[in-house]
Formats: structure tokens, sequence, C-alpha cells
């Protein structure tokens, strides 16, 4: 068998008085698939950090196939055999498949022999249970062949340990089904062993044949998924049952009524200067959250970035409360328009300033923020954001750090403290709990769902299908740029809108904005 | 306790001003190395510098003689930063800005002398703002990197204003010298008083650069251009005219050049000529990156780097060194600058640290 089994023996790892890991023990069997589950923070990243030899572990010692190893660095790791496969693609977009894969040997002669390289990879490829087209560029592949490339690459790489940090983030349904059936095919061949960081239940139950779960940087349980059920394994990772949000009473009468947001015929041209929108038309009701659905690249950014203001729409109108809108400061202070754009860093803070100077962003030119028209009240500013740290919990809770020093979970609270205030009337949400722990995605969900209650129009653009199912009224899917599909959470099912998400059924019932 | 905490409180205030000061050591051991490679006295060119920048009467005046046009490019500089800008081109502004006022009283119909003043000073930040707004203009509105733009301009300007001096507004009376038609008398701006022979652009300078503090710091178009400048997709996502907001901080850094152009043509020289083209655009550059593009800093570094420039006749006279030896110096200090810029994220880790120490601090105070 050439699959490697990999033992821990208490794994710790600590950042100055923080520590993050302690005590880690836990075995993946030689050919097998174990799947590593914790929610944020649970120090996942640091176990698997200290194994790649990224983040070297501090504490206890790392066994390969029986025998202990020093990790030190990523070329120890590779010596070794071991190999990562992670969230985002590390593939070169402007290159073939064929470039990409010989270019990741590392150590290349000074002048690279085409011709005996692709005698070898064809010879590679037979051997592979599943093929990608080696002169193809990887600009053209969709994400699922992206990911099957990136472990293609790692098997072309003489790996027979890989890890994989949540594979299936950036898959359709069907996508993820097709490549963790692959890795499981390989793993009962006896090729390889994979540890698979994941936090989907599901891909644990049908995949995986063991599972470790961590929380707050301790092992709670390792066991074998048959012998397991997701009750314990959120126990686990929770530490109890999650518990539903509750529901709360809306008010809402589904009267003829002005659509909050309405978008008609929308066109937005993407960096490259093609059409990346192709004449989108939706419109969102006070008191409604709309859901889009979407693989990450079908035209969501640039649609939220037309509505934000951030790029220019090149067709196609945009009205909030009946009127049209062209994202001007004015209007946005008249029409209470707010946003949680994803990535808030990059989107909607300025990480030098400080956080009180960004709580202050939407109105730091009005009263009392602001006197005589000009001047800006700095201690106002200072005072507001004193109150607003302590409702929505930012830490640390000093208004005067730069907002790029705090963690994400805590930017994304100081976002929604200065987006979420009392009375909006329209709110664009793009991904809004990417990368958030649990508690964090909790508040988050429940302040979204506040807001509609109140009377928000809501649209809500996401890759998380559980997460759109969940909060959405109603749920369109976007494909290519276009609206191809419309339903409303009740009825739908993931199979069916992960077939409209992948395009693969276009169009067939009429769209109604 | 409550002394240490004022020594963190202390040091939060002056770490910023680490870089600048690590540069004017590391200028102050390469100028000595670079003096004494050559067999040249170095300690005492580096006492000469400081007789002929500050020693004297006379060096106080010729030094800040020097340093006003300086704060009024350094803005040119600091205010386009503030969007995030690396404008350079001040040079541009300046000389164009000089023959605007120079041409004014020529064309415009006569009018008391204090008006007439103002018509030249407003038509110098004119063609000052017009030149440096464009560079903002371009890079809105078609995508040219402002700092190569605005150094091509600068060019252009200078070309322009050798061609128009040159040619159709040359005085026929200036023979070897091409200049416009000399100012009267009466137009001539003098010295603050007879004991202080330094003429009235200083007092505009700093004027200029503590407005330019009102407005980056406690202004609501301050606060807009510091959002635009720290994350150009979050003001727009807060609905900032952001085009508007860029080629209103060029104009108003490209009027502050035009302005020194004005004082140079009206202060020192009398007319427009060749002689305004003497470089305080691109010292300029290096004060407001010596200052950290802070307006108030400008005016001290401004003083600071027309002392150097005032030493260079003693250094030549005293040592026999070359004209050249002062610009040596003023590379070094600004290659040492920009070197240093790169302890900036350390600055902010070390500025949080003992921001938390002093926040521990008042805490114990409070509790304790």
């Amino acid at each position: 068998m050439r699959a490697l089994s990999l033992e821990t023996i208490g794994a710790g790892k600590s950042f100055g008085s923080f520590r993050a890991l302690g005590d880690v023990s836990m075995k993946v069997r030689a050919g097998t698939v174990h799947a590593l589950l914790g929610e944020n923070g649970a120090g996942k990243s640091t176990l698997v950090k200290g194994i790649v030899g990224y983040g070297p572990l501090d504490e206890g010692s790392i066994l390969i196939g029986g025998r202990e190893q020093t990790i030190v660095s990523p070329r120890d790791a590779h010596g070794l055999g071991i190999g990562m496969v992670y969230q985002h693609f590390t593939v070169a977009p402007g290159l073939s498949v064929a470039e990409n894969l010989v270019l990741s040997r590392g150590e290349l002669p000074w002048r690279i022999d085409w011709k005996q390289e692709r005698a070898r990879l064809a010879e590679f490829m037979q051997r592979m249970p599943f093929n990608i087209d080696v002169e193809r560029a990887v600009s053209s592949l969709a994400a699922g062949e992206k990911q099957k490339l990136e472990i293609l690459k790692q098997l072309y790489l003489d790996r027979r340990f890989i890890i994989l940090d949540e594979p299936t983030s950036v898959l359709t349904p069907q996508e993820a089904e097709e490549v963790l059936g692959l890795m499981r095919d390989l793993t009962r061949a006896g090729d390889l062993s994979v540890l698979m960081i994941t936090h989907k239940f599901s891909e644990v139950t049908r995949f995986a044949d063991d599972v470790t779960v961590l929380r707050r940087g301790q092992l709670v349980g390792s066991k074998a998924v048959a012998d397991t059920d997701e009750t314990e394994l959120s126990t686990w990772m929770m530490g109890e049952s999650r518990t539903q949000a509750a529901v709360l009473e809306r008010t809402r009468n589904d009267a003829e009524r002005v659509p909050g947001l309405e978008v008609s015929n929308l066109q937005v041209a993407n960096d490259r200067g093609t059409l990346a929108v192709k004449g989108v038309s939706l419109s969102v009701l006070p008191g409604e959250i709309v859901g889009i659905a979407g693989i990450s690249g079908n035209g969501q950014r640039e649609l939220t970035e037309a509505l934000l203001g951030q790029r220019r729409r090149s067709a196609g109108e945009i009205r909030v409360n009946g009127r049209p809108y062209q994202a001007t400061r004015t209007e946005m202070q008249r029409e209470r328009v707010y946003s949680l754009p994803e990535e808030p860093l990059r989107n909607a803070c300025i990480a030098g300033m400080s956080v009180a100077e960004n709580l202050a962003l939407r109105d730091y030119d009005q009263a009392p923020l602001c006197r005589s028209g000009w001047l800006i009240n700095r201690r106002a500013i200072r005072l507001r954001a004193r109150d607003l740290i302590e409702r929505f919990n930012v830490r640390p809770n000093d208004p005067d750090r730069p907002i790029g020093t705090l963690s994400g979970g805590n930017v994304q609270r100081a976002v929604l403290a200065r987006e979420l205030t009392e009375d909006v009337a329209v709110l664009i949400v793009s991904n809004p709990v990417f990368g958030l722990d649990f508690a964090s995605v909790e508040l988050i969900h429940r302040r979204l769902l506040e807001a509609r209650n109140r009377g928000a129009a809501v649209l809500l653009l996401s890759e998380d299908l559980d997460e759109l199912l969940e909060l959405s009224d109603r749920i369109l899917v976007i494909h290519d740029g276009e609206i191809n599909h419309q339903t409303v959470p009740a009825e739908a099912e993931r199979q069916v809108l992960g077939r409209y998400m992948a395009g693969t059924e276009q169009n067939d019932q009429q769209v109604a904005s | 306790m409550n002394f240490r905490n004022q020594f963190y409180r202390v040091g939060v205030a002056l770490l910023p001003g680490l870089p600048s000061l690590l540069a004017a050591l590391t200028t102050f051991v390469l100028f000595m190395l670079f003096l004494t490679v050559q067999g040249k006295p170095a300690w005492e060119a580096c006492q000469l510098v400081v007789q002929g920048a500050f020693g004297s009467a006379f060096a106080l005046e010729s030094t800040l003689q020097r340093a006003a046009p300086l704060m009024l490019t350094a803005l040119c500089v600091a205010l386009p930063a503030r969007a995030g800008l690396i404008i350079i081109g001040g040079e541009g502004a300046l000389v164009l800005g000089g023959l605007a006022a120079a041409v004014a009283p020529l064309w415009l119909p006569s009018m008391p002398t204090l008006l007439m003043l103002l018509c030249m000073a407003f038509s110098a930040m004119l063609v000052g703002g017009f030149w440096i707004g464009l560079n903002g203009w371009m890079r809105q509105k078609r995508g040219l990197n402002e700092t190569i733009g605005s150094l091509l301009l600068s060019y252009i300007a200078i070309a322009l204003f050798n061609q128009l001096v040159e040619g159709p507004l040359r005085d026929p009376a200036s023979l070897n010298k091409p200049s416009t038609v000399p100012l009267g008398d009466d137009l001539l701006i003098g010295p603050i008083s007879d004991q202080f022979q330094v003429h009235w652009g200083l007092v505009v300078g700093i004027i200029a650069c503590v407005l330019a503090q009102i407005l980056v710091r406690n202004s609501v178009t301050g606060f807009s251009l510091q959002v635009v400048g720290g994350n150009v997709r979050t003001a727009r996502m807060m609905g900032l005219p952001v085009d508007r907001l860029v080629i209103l901080t060029c104009v108003l850094g490209g009027a502050c050049a035009g302005l020194a152009g004005m004082f140079e043509v009206a202060a020192v020289q009398g007319s427009a000529n060749a002689a305004i083209i003497a470089g305080y655009g691109a010292s300029g550059i290096l004060v407001a990156f010596a200052a950290r593009q802070n307006p108030l800093a400008i005016i001290a570094c401004a003083i600071l780097l027309g002392g150097i420039e005032a030493s260079g006749s003693l250094l030549q006279r005293r040592l026999g060194l070359p004209d050249a030896t002062t610009l040596i110096l003023e590379g070094i200090l600004f290659t040492s600058l920009l070197a240093w810029e790169a302890l900036t994220p350390r600055i902010v880790a070390w500025r949080l640290r003992l921001n938390e120490r002093v926040i521990q601090a008042q805490g114990a105070l409070q509790h304790g």
C-alpha cells in the first residue's frame, strides 16, 4: 500500500500567550478519509499547518507511517509525501494544465524538454481515475475542474498523504459529490490517505471513514464515522446542540407596495470589459429577504458592486423606494440604503483608520458628528463609537485602534453596528458570514431577520446554500450573469438548485421579477 | 506608575516621527562618509551646514527665504497624498503660476496695488490649480498613473514656460536673460520688516500650511479625502464623489504651487524668467515626505531643507566643495526617508502595544 498513516501525539501550538492548540492526539489510518471537524478558531488550521510545516508545532510529535518525523518546513512535509490542497486555488490561471503541473515540481532544469514532459504527463494521466485535457488553459476550467487539477497536482507530485482544506466550498453540490467520491475511491485503492477539513456534516457522514472534532484548540473526540451520528458530532463541535434562533414575529402586509429595491435589465461589465451581469431584473419588497444563489464568479460580485455604487453600470435601471437611484451619498442617506459587503475590510472599512472613524463613515457629514456643517466633531465620533462598540460587542473595545488590527469577526460586527441602524430601508448583503465563527454567524443572521421584520428590503447574495435556505423568503439563482431560476425555500430542492447554479438547466420557467 | 504612564503617552505621540529621525541620523552618517572618502573635513563641513543655515541673522534670513516656496510646493504633494495620490509635478505648476502672475498686470486693467497683487495671486493659483487638477482628471477619467503623468506634465509646463518667455511674452529689453516685462516697483513684494529681510511669502506659506492642517484634520472634506485615500472601494460604497474629491485636492495642491511661483516672481526675481525653475518643486516633494505629508510638520521640514540649500554657498567658499554637495545631501536624505518608511507597519504595532499599556495603567489607577 502506498498510502501513509499519520499520527499526532500531544500536538500543541501557542501564539504568544494564546494557546491555539493543546495536547491533540489523533490518528489517520493509511488508506482512509479522515474528517477534521470544528468551528472557526477551533484549531483545525493550526494543526494542519503544523503537519505541512507552514507553522511548525511547538509541542508533541508527528508519526508518519509509524516513524517519528520532524517537520519544520513545507519542504520536510513534501519530502515525506505530504501535500495540501488549499481552499482557494493555487494554480496559475494564465498557463495551461500541463505547464501548471510541470511547474509545480519546483526543481526544474534550466531548459524544459516539453516533448518528454508531455509524454510523461500522458502516461501519468492514464493511470489517473479522472482526466483533464493537459493542453487546456487553466482559466477555461470550471471550479470543479480546477479543484480536480489541484488534486491531480498532488498526485503528480507523488504525494501519499493529502490534506484538503474545505475542498467543496467553491463547488456546486454535483461537483463536490464527484470530487469527494474520487478521493474516496483513491483511498480505497490504497493509493493515498486523506485528511479533510470541513464543516459540513453531510460530507463527513457520506465520504469519511473516521472523524476527529476539535473545539477551542482541544481534541473533543475521534472515532469511526459509522459509530457516531450528527447529533453527537454537533454536540462535540458546539459544546451543546445548536439551538435554532427564535423566529421573530414580523409585520407584513402583502398589499400593493412600492418595492424597496427594484432592478431592471441591469448590465454590468467586469474588469476586463466583458459583460458579467447580462440584463438582471429583480425586485425586493419591504419586509422581504430575497436570496441570490450562485457559484462564485457568475456575476454576483459585479452585481453587488453596481448596487453599492462601486462599479459603473453599462445599462439598465436601479430604483430605490420607487425613485431612480445612482448610489450617491445624498440618495443613500435619504433613502436609507445600507450594505454588508463581503470581505468587509476590503470593501467597507479603511484598515488604517480607527474603529471610531470607521463607525462614523455613514454620517460624519451630519450632525451631531459634524458641527457648523463642515467641522468634524471627533469627540462625538468617539463617544458614539464607544456606545456602538458596547452594543455590538466589538473586541478589543478601544475606539482608537486601527480597524485593520481587529479579527475578522470583530470587523464584521463593527460594520454591522454601522450599517444596521434602526431605520434601514434597503439592505444589500453579500456573503456576510464568510470565514466567521458560529457565534458571529448567529448574531449576523439574527440581525438580518430583525431588519427584515422591521420592514427592510434585504437582498442577500450568498454562495452558501444553507444560509440562503435558512434566511430567504424567495431565492433566485444567478448563472453566467443571468437569473435563471426562482423558487421559495419551502419548495427548493438542493439538487435542482445545484443544476441551475451549474447552468445545466436553463430558463425552463418564466422568471418573475 | 503615573510617570511611566506619561512616558508611554509620549512614546505613542512621538513614534510616528521615528522614521524621519532615523533617516536624519542615517543621512548624517552617510554624508560624513561621502565627504571622508573624498578626503574632505567631514565634521567641519557638517558644522558649516548648520552655520550656513542658522548661524547668523543673514543665514537665517536666507534659509527662511528658501523655505517659503518649499512650504507651498510641499503642500502640492501633501494635499493630493491625502487622497492617495503621489504627485511629483509641483515644479510645473510653480513655473506656470509664476508666469501667470508676471503677465497678469500687463493684461488686466490698472487697479490699486493690493487688488492687483490679489489678482496676480489668484491667476497664479488658477493656473497652478488647473495644471495639477489636470493630473487628477486624467487619473480618474483616463486611468493615467498620476505620478508619471504629473512628472511629464511638469516637463511640458517648463517647455511651455521657456517657449513663452523666449517668444511671445519676452520683454524686448531683456537681452541675454529672456524675461517677461518686469513688474512695476509697486508690485514687488518687499520684506516683512527692515530688521527681518524675508519676503511675505513665508507668512503666506505658514498660513497655507495651517489652513491645510485644518482642512485635512478638522473638516468634513478632509475626512472624505482620508476615506478616498484609505480605501477607494469603501469611499464608493459610502457614496462619496471620489472623482470630484480627487480633482479638488489636486487643484488645491496645484494652487499652492502656483502661489509659490507668484512669490518667486514678485518677491525674488521681479519678472518671470528661467531663474524660477530652481528645483523648488522637487525639493517640495522631499519636504512633504520628510513631514510624512503632515501640513504642520511641513513648516519645520521646509525650514530645515531651506537651511541645507542655503548653506551651499558657504560650503563652496570655505571648503571648495562643489555646488552639487547640498544636492547630494538632499538625495541621501530623500533615499533614507523612503528606506525608513518600511518601518511603518512595525510602528503601527508598537503604538498599539504602548496604547494598551496606557489603557492598562489607567485601569490600574482607577481601580487601585
